[in-house]
């Protein structure tokens, strides 16, 4: 079918015109995607393919793509030979206790200063904002005098107690979402004779999953990632937490590192954040906006 | 408000906020001033601290280690965070258009932002092995021979600012919300003047998104100061120091010489570094929040 050229702005030819030059950039665009997909996921293919090969096999240069025999067996050996599972447990145990404590010293703070409007509301919540960047290089040795003179050195509770407390972050998070919640709720929660803590807890939680979510998400992986606080604290290998454990891999220990294991382990650190990923993909997100937090 | 209600209102906030109170004092506040009184001391954790003045100061800035440190940290910050923005925006910008499989795309770009921490050292320990790893086998497909990355002082620093490279996926997620505030509007009405898309973004998209780049330039440089897992794990602040980060040097005068005096110095030092430009992301953000909401909660 052939089109008769017409004239003026509006016309069909500088209609096609017009979108087949928007059309070039998509497809350059589509292709340099490709490109750097290819790039960004290489080292994660090759991270699961070795977690696969065999003592031999992990020292060929060139490095197979698949490997040549599929030794499903490394996946036994990380539990027998580096009490992996321990180093996992420990890891669960502290990012869930972590996560508890994040979650209800974080949303009580947080309610206090949405819900309330007490004398020198105003100075604490100048110095939450001012703590929520504190490095904690700079303040984690007069922490580790302090909890070396309550006896806690060798033990969880420096990584666990301090959630406990409330952490600067999540406490403003939680109270940007409680301040959208309508008074009128709290209203006649009120007359319904509700207290004030029952509000907190019936009220305005149930109301703040996503915000909660959000929260419980980043408070486990920062948890699960951290390494320089369990490496102060913990010394007997039992005790290790997962990333203390993975990063004596590398130590002199080893003459060659063992590069198969070495996979096997970042493959396993990976498998709860991809699994929160893949649970919670909006709130993740969602997190990544509010706080810029990686 | 009566003044019955007025007491109410406190009594019950400071109820609520007591667990952070106690928290703020506990393990903000004393080890703030804790360690700015350390850092006047000399102290091994074992014997009672003795007063030295400001010897730990003048110490640090004759300290051969000090100074490397500070190189080896801002060396680190300025190569690598504007590269991780630009390719942020970049691969945003290619993200914030019609395209098939862009979900994929996204989901792909933001997964190696999963591996962090030591999980993501040990692989690019291994990638960057000069004899068995990925990355010069991948340049020798060009034709390149690679070096000895982090076994060579020269390219150990650059090693790492690579590996950086690779969790630019939440940097492009700040950026693709951040575009997605544009009006497009805005963007039409520059189009119908004539602006090409180069023009556009330049003159109307870049504008917007600003609050948005700096937000991201003074939270990477924070992050970046506080450098530690990769120096930890991968290269033990080696070869030849080349890798010797502020954290690390931090950590090592602490807590393998016992130095906590002087450690107490260097962290106040990092303080104010992080304390200045934390403010000024907040006089940013403030412009931010009301920019796209209007609202002042």
């Amino acid at each position: 079918m052939s089109t008769i050229p017409s004239t003026g702005p509006h016309s069909p030819s500088s209609k096609v015109r017009r979108r087949r030059k928007f059309d070039a950039v998509r497809v350059m665009s589509f292709i340099s995607l490709v490109i750097i997909t290819f790039l960004m996921l290489l080292p994660l293919f090759f991270m699961v393919s070795t977690s696969l090969k065999s003592k031999r096999e992990m020292l060929k240069f060139p490095p197979t793509f698949l490997p040549e025999t599929w030794q499903w067996s490394n996946y036994k050996d990380i539990f027998d030979t580096l009490q992996f599972g321990t180093l996992y447990g420990n890891s669960l145990l502290i990012g869930g206790l972590t996560v508890v404590g994040t979650l209800i010293s974080s949303s009580l703070a947080a309610y206090g200063f949405a819900r309330y409007r007490g004398k020198g509301k105003n100075i604490w919540f100048m110095l939450l904002l001012s703590t929520m960047m504190l490095p904690y290089p700079a303040i984690m040795i007069p922490q580790f005098i302090l909890f070396s003179k309550m006896n806690w050195i060798d033990t969880f509770l420096p990584l666990i107690v301090p959630a406990f407390f409330g952490s600067a972050y999540n406490i403003f998070l939680l109270r940007q979402f409680f301040t959208t919640l309508p008074d009128e709720l709290f209203d006649a929660g009120r007359i319904d004779g509700c207290g004030e803590f029952r509000m907190w807890l019936k009220i305005a939680l149930p109301l703040s999953g996503p915000a909660l979510a959000t929260v419980a998400i980043f408070a486990f992986i920062y948890s699960w990632n951290d390494l320089l606080t369990p490496v102060l604290y913990l010394s007997s290998s039992e005790k290790f937490t997962l990333p203390v454990g993975m990063a004596s891999l590398t130590s002199s220990r080893f003459r060659i590192p063992p590069w198969h294991l070495l996979m096997v382990a970042s493959v396993l650190a990976m498998v709860p954040i991809v699994t929160l990923f893949a649970i919670a993909q909006k709130r993740f997100v969602e997190g990544i906006v509010l706080t810029g937090i990686k | 408000m009566t003044h019955r209600e007025g007491r109410r209102q406190t009594l019950y906030m400071y109820l609520f906020l007591s667990p952070w109170l106690i928290g703020f004092f506990v393990f903000a506040l004393y080890p703030i001033l804790s360690s700015l009184y350390l850092s006047f001391t000399d102290y091994d954790i074992i014997h009672p601290p003795v007063f030295v003045g400001l010897a730990n100061y003048t110490e640090m800035f004759n300290n051969e280690l000090f100074w490397k440190s500070v190189i080896v940290t801002l060396r680190y910050t300025v190569i690598s965070v504007p590269i991780q923005l630009v390719l942020g925006l970049g691969f945003a910008l290619l993200l914030h258009q019609k395209i098939p499989f862009r979900g994929f795309f996204r989901t792909a770009m933001y997964f190696p932002s999963m591996v962090s921490g030591v999980a993501m050292s040990l692989l690019w320990y291994w990638i960057f092995n000069p004899q068995i790893g990925l990355f010069n086998y991948v340049l020798s497909w060009f034709g390149i021979k690679g070096p000895a990355w982090l076994m060579n002082p020269d390219t150990s620093l650059y090693a790492l600012i690579i590996m950086s490279l690779w969790t630019v996926g939440t940097g492009m997620i700040l950026f693709l919300a951040g575009l997605q505030g544009v009006p497009a509007s805005l963007i039409e009405a520059a189009e119908l003047d004539g602006a090409g898309r180069f023009k556009t973004f330049l003159n109307v998209t870049l504008p917007m998104i600003s609050p948005v780049l700096l937000f991201q330039l003074i939270m990477g440089a924070i992050d970046s100061f506080q450098v530690f897992t990769q120096a930890f794990v991968m290269t033990q602040g080696g070869p030849n120091y080349s890798t010797w980060f502020y954290v690390y040097n931090l950590y090592t005068s602490a807590f393998k010489e016992y130095r906590a005096g002087y450690s107490s110095a260097l962290a106040w030092v990092l303080l104010i570094v992080v304390m200045l430009f934390t403010a000024l992301v907040m006089k940013l953000s403030n412009r931010y929040v009301h920019y796209e909401g209007g609202g002042n909660k």
